[in-house]
């Protein structure tokens, strides 16, 4: 992602994206979706808390929908950086990555940027 | 050429606009040790909020621990193993790393730095750590008309003059290498490793002769000697012979040494080139005063293209102290502070002799006391000089156990024993222990970090429980290494026994406090089949880690075969979709072909399946089977399907293939189907998940050209129906040839004993440990003895996970495991790119 496309999602108010099911993220894994444009991957723990990221790690681009998780965080599959989900911010000395609100709303994922 | 450290292409770090900084501008020229080390120390110092940075490096890498250069010709260390500050560290940092720029001149009176890439950069404060070059001898023949080294003549200074040197031992078989120094002996022991056949070139009458006595260089001569490697000393090299590539060298007394390969290192010479045509003041190197600071007050040397009161040094101790003291200068944390020079007490592994010298060699006056105990036959020589009741030389060789003791000795003038042979070899048991409770606290134990005993203690004081965290604290033992047996020994002693082990390295994964056996008994006791059941029980606080996830899973699979409880989310990516991931995001796909055995109907269905996906490359790989390259995750099951062959398994922790030789049925050596044998173990040992892969290859006969000697099991056929079987062999970042476990005399045989070996192997080893590292750890006899002792619960064993095997992708492929398993995770942008064959 470009730097004018986060500045532009942090620019205007935040909006909400229904970007599929809860169902559609298996417990403990990773989906990635795309919502208003921008791609983001929807996380749903085995505790049932739900956490949305940005799609593409920092470090090189690796694929975080693909990647491993537990409560407190979220592990690249490319070279197994690890991002905290409180704040995004890496515990492996990487950039941070950015996290974005998400809720369930009748069954339906609900990701707010 | 990879670089080193590098940061991916199409990552940008964002800055602010220069205007609105009002930080002063620091800039370095130099990014290796000493110019990386004092950036540190400046950021250490908080310098990052007082200074925008700047550093200019020649070489297009990160920086990189140079001393381990030498292990890494060696093939002893990874290259990647070697990064001290990648690019992202410099981009985390806010220091804008100028890689692959040199930097020509200095305009000191405008302030501003010219490089080479036509960039003008001001800077307040300007730093050089430029560094020195192998120096090359005039020798005829020595450059093309160009000016450039004749192919095949090589210096052993960088990373890029180590990879070229790597690459060429494949191709080389003599070396000569000139200069019998530090660099010159690793450089031949390295090449002599690689299989070359090995002169050394000395123009001095004994070898390190600037740091060793004759006696001790020939006791030197001798132990490297025996590595193989043929001595010439008294003898300089005049000229070198071949007009495209080098063909040999010619001595002064007229002898001739063919080779294709020549090392010159003869010695450094400190890069003053941006000095001296910036007008700065430059004699032997950049003349410094006390604060590192060269004519121009503005404008400051350290590292060695400095000079200090007349002093250049060649070692990263003291390079690493005027990084130190400069960051000390310059962020203001001590303005005063001065540098009085270093004392150069060394402690060096050349071509795999321990070495520590300091101070004079010999004896200089009439009444120095000089003792010395030589045993040449042992590679042992140790020599101290006295002066007055003072230590002041003093050198080890071959043993260096009493480094430690004497440094302080010699750094302290501290009083010395009446039965003077005691400095040098301990009288009485124990006595080592006690040398470390005695040594004072303020006495150097990393020579290259400047880390003293206190220093060590003072980190386990602070709560530092192992020697791991000790190292990271302080930095000790970061350096050369040299000193990290000493290291663990203070840090036990400080510990008082109480903590030497990290706890955790004995843990099997690192979310899970207990070792495999225990962990094993505890999953079987309490009947727990899938890995979040494991967390929930054994868990501190039933905390699930991530990181534990893949290494359960392998775990309880071969624990409970079929009645394992699979959950999705505690594999990794390439075992959730059966496919190793690419580093764009696409997938790899292998599938399973035998042996290396093939069919054209094969090869025409993969041929079709390549166009049909438009898979970007197809690659036969090291595995003797051929690679799909670049495919997208949707597409992976339809791909299986019209493959309609089996997984593979390149990307599992698991049984990947059996390489085999043509064997009897067409080789002319061939002794025993090879063939057929590979094919039948690769059947029966398919997909099976193991702590590490698993790698096996069968030959017909000894000539190994399936390379059995360097795999997980090898096997070879050595006639009348017997086979070796080896085990942990390794050809990949470690190279090991397998030991002979037995010879056995039918294929059923082997059948058994390669499955028993593999269950105990699955059984007893670390989480990722391959064989290489588990055979040797453990010991032949005994894994002879469990096989021997245990073999009805192996077979059984294996026999239950060779039973609970299903090929993956006819599995999943028609019926996905859970929802999205071959959804894109990427679906927008493509980063980064692969590119396409
Ligand atoms: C494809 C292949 C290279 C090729 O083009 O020939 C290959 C490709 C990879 N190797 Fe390899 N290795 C391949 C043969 C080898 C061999 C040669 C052999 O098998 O005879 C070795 C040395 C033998 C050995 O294993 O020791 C080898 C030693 C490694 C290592 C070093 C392991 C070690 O502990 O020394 C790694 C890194 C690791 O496992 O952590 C590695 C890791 C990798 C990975 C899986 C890197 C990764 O994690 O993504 C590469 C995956 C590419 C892909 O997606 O397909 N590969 N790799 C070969 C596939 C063989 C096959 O058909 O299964
Ligand atoms: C194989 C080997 C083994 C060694 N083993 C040991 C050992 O065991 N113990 C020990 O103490 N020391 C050892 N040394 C010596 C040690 O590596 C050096 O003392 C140390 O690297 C010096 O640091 P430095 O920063 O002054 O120079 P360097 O590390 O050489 O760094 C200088 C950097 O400046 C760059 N540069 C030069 N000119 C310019 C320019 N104009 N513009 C931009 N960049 C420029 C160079 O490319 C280089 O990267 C070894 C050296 C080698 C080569
Ligand atoms: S295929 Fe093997 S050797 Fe080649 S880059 Fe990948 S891991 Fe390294
Ligand atoms: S791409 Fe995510 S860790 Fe490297």
């Amino acid at each position: 992602m470009s730097l004018t496309e986060e500045r532009s999602a942090t620019a205007h108010a935040p909006v909400e994206h229904t970007v599929g099911r809860v169902e559609d993220v298996p417990p403990g894994e990773g989906r990635a979706f795309v919502a208003g444009g921008v791609q983001v991957a929807v996380f749903r723990l085995r505790d049932g808390s739900l956490h949305a990221t940005q799609a593409a790690c920092p470090h090189a681009g690796g694929p975080l929908a693909d990647g491993q998780t537990d409560v407190d965080v979220l592990v690249c599959p490319l070279h197994l950086f690890a991002y905290r989900w409180t704040d995004g911010a890496s515990t492996s000395g990487a950039a941070p990555i950015r996290v974005y609100p998400v809720h369930e709303r009748d069954g339906a994922l609900v990701v707010t940027l | 050429m990879p670089v080193l450290g590098g940061r991916p292409a199409g990552v940008t770090a964002l800055r602010v606009d220069d205007e609105l900084d009002r930080r002063g501008r620091l800039v370095v020229v130099g990014n290796g040790m000493a110019g990386a080390r004092f950036v540190e120390e400046v950021l250490e110092r908080g310098g990052g909020d007082s200074f925008r940075i700047t550093v200019f490096g020649d070489e297009p890498h990160g920086n990189y621990n140079r001393i381990m250069l030498s292990p890494v010709l060696a093939g002893e260390s990874h290259e990647d193993d070697i990064v001290l500050n990648s690019h992202e560290w410099y981009a985390d940092n806010d220091v804008d790393l100028r890689a692959g720029v040199r930097v020509e001149r200095v305009d000191t009176a405008a302030k501003l730095v010219h490089a080479a890439d036509g960039s003008t950069t001001p800077y307040d404060h300007l730093v050089l750590a430029t560094g020195s070059y192998s120096f090359i001898p005039p020798m005829t023949g020595v450059r093309t008309e160009a000016g450039d080294l004749l192919p095949g003549v090589f210096g052993f200074r960088t990373i890029d003059e180590t990879r070229a040197l790597l690459e060429a031992t494949g191709r080389c078989r003599r070396a000569v290498v000139m200069g019998g120094g530090l660099l010159g002996l690793e450089a031949a022991r390295a090449l002599q490793g690689h299989g070359l056949q090995v002169d050394l070139v000395h123009a001095m009458p004994w070898l390190m002769n600037a740091q060793l006595s004759r006696e001790a260089g020939a006791v030197l001569e001798k132990s490297v000697e025996s590595l193989g490697i043929t001595v010439h000393l008294d003898v300089l090299a005049t000229e070198v012979l071949g007009s495209d590539h080098v063909e040999g060298v010619l001595l002064k007394d007229g002898r001739r040494l063919d080779c294709d390969l020549l090392v010159v290192a003869a010695g450094v010479r400190p890069h003053t080139d941006v000095a001296v045509r910036s007008g700065l003041e430059v004699e032997r190197a950049v003349v410094v005063d006390d604060q590192l600071r060269t004519d121009d007050p503005d404008v400051y040397a350290i590292g060695e293209c400095a000079q200090h009161r007349g002093s250049v040094y060649g070692l990263v101790a003291p390079a690493w102290e005027h990084a130190r003291v400069l960051a000390d200068v310059l962020t203001g944390t001590d303005p005063a502070a001065e540098y009085h020079g270093s004392r150069t007490a060394t402690k060096l592994k050349v071509a795999g002799v321990d070495v520590a010298v300091m101070g004079v060699p010999t004896p200089e006056r009439d009444d120095d006391e000089f003792l010395v105990i030589s045993e040449p036959k042992r590679g042992v020589h140790l020599s101290v000089v006295i002066r007055d009741d003072r230590l002041i030389g003093a050198t080890l060789l071959g043993d260096t156990r009493k480094v430690a003791y004497l440094t302080q000795a010699f750094d302290r003038g501290s009083p010395l024993p009446e039965e003077r042979i005691r400095l040098l070899v301990d009288l009485s048991d124990g006595a080592e222990e006690v040398g470390v409770a005695e040594m004072p606290a303020d006495s150097q134990v990393c020579n290259c970090n400047g880390v003293s005993k206190g220093d060590i203690c003072g980190a386990v004081a602070g709560g530092c429980g192992s020697v791991g965290a000790v190292m990271d604290r302080t930095r000790a033992g970061k350096g050369c290494g040299s000193c990290k047996s000493l290291v663990k020994q203070i840090v036990e002693w400080a510990a008082d026994g109480e903590v030497t082990e990290d706890p955790s390295a004995s843990w099997y994964v690192p979310g899970v406090p207990l070792a495999k056996p225990e962990l094993t008994a505890a999953i079987r006791a309490q009947d727990l089949r899938s890995v979040s059941a494991v967390f929930a029980a054994l868990a501190p606080g039933g905390k699930e880690d991530a990181r534990s996830k893949m290494g359960l899973t392998s775990l309880l699979k071969m624990i409970w075969g079929a009645d394992f409880v699979p959950e999705k989310d505690g594999e990794f990516i390439n075992d959730r979709v059966h496919a190793n991931i690419q580093r764009d995001g696409t997938f790899s796909v292998v599938p399973q072909m035998k042996g290396g055995v093939t069919t054209p109907a094969q090869l025409r269905r993969i041929a079709d399946v390549a166009e049909k996906y438009e898979v970007p490359m197809v690659k036969v790989t090291g595995g003797q089977r051929i690679d799909l390259l670049g495919v997208r995750k949707e597409d992976l099951p339809a791909m299986w399907a019209d493959l309609g062959m089996p997984s593979g398994y390149a990307y599992g922790k698991s049984m990947r293939t059996v390489k085999t030789c043509v064997g009897s049925d067409f080789c002319r050596f061939g002794l025993d189907d090879s063939t057929q044998l590979g094919i039948d173990l690769e059947t029966r040992f398919q997909g099976i998940e193991s702590p590490a892969k698993i790698k096996m290859a069968v030959v017909g006969c000894p000539r190994n050209c399936a390379e059995a000697y360097v795999k997980d099991v090898g096997v070879v056929a050595v006639g009348a129906g017997r086979w070796e079987v080896y085990v942990g062999g390794a050809a990949g970042a470690s190279v090991r040839k397998g030991d002979l476990l037995a010879t056995v005399s039918s294929r059923d045989e082997v059948m058994t004993l390669v499955g028993r070996f593999v269950q105990h192997y699955r059984e007893n080893a670390n989480w990722l440990e391959r064989t290489y590292d588990f055979v040797p750890r453990v010991g032949l006899e005994t894994i002879r003895q469990a096989l021997e002792e245990s073999g009805a619960d192996l077979d059984a064993g294996i026999q239950r996970s060779i039973d609970a095997y299903t090929d993956p992708w006819g599995q999943d492929g028609p019926d996905p495991a859970t929802p999205g398993q071959f959804r894109p995770a990427l679906p927008l942008v493509a980063l980064p790119e692969v590119p396409v064959r």
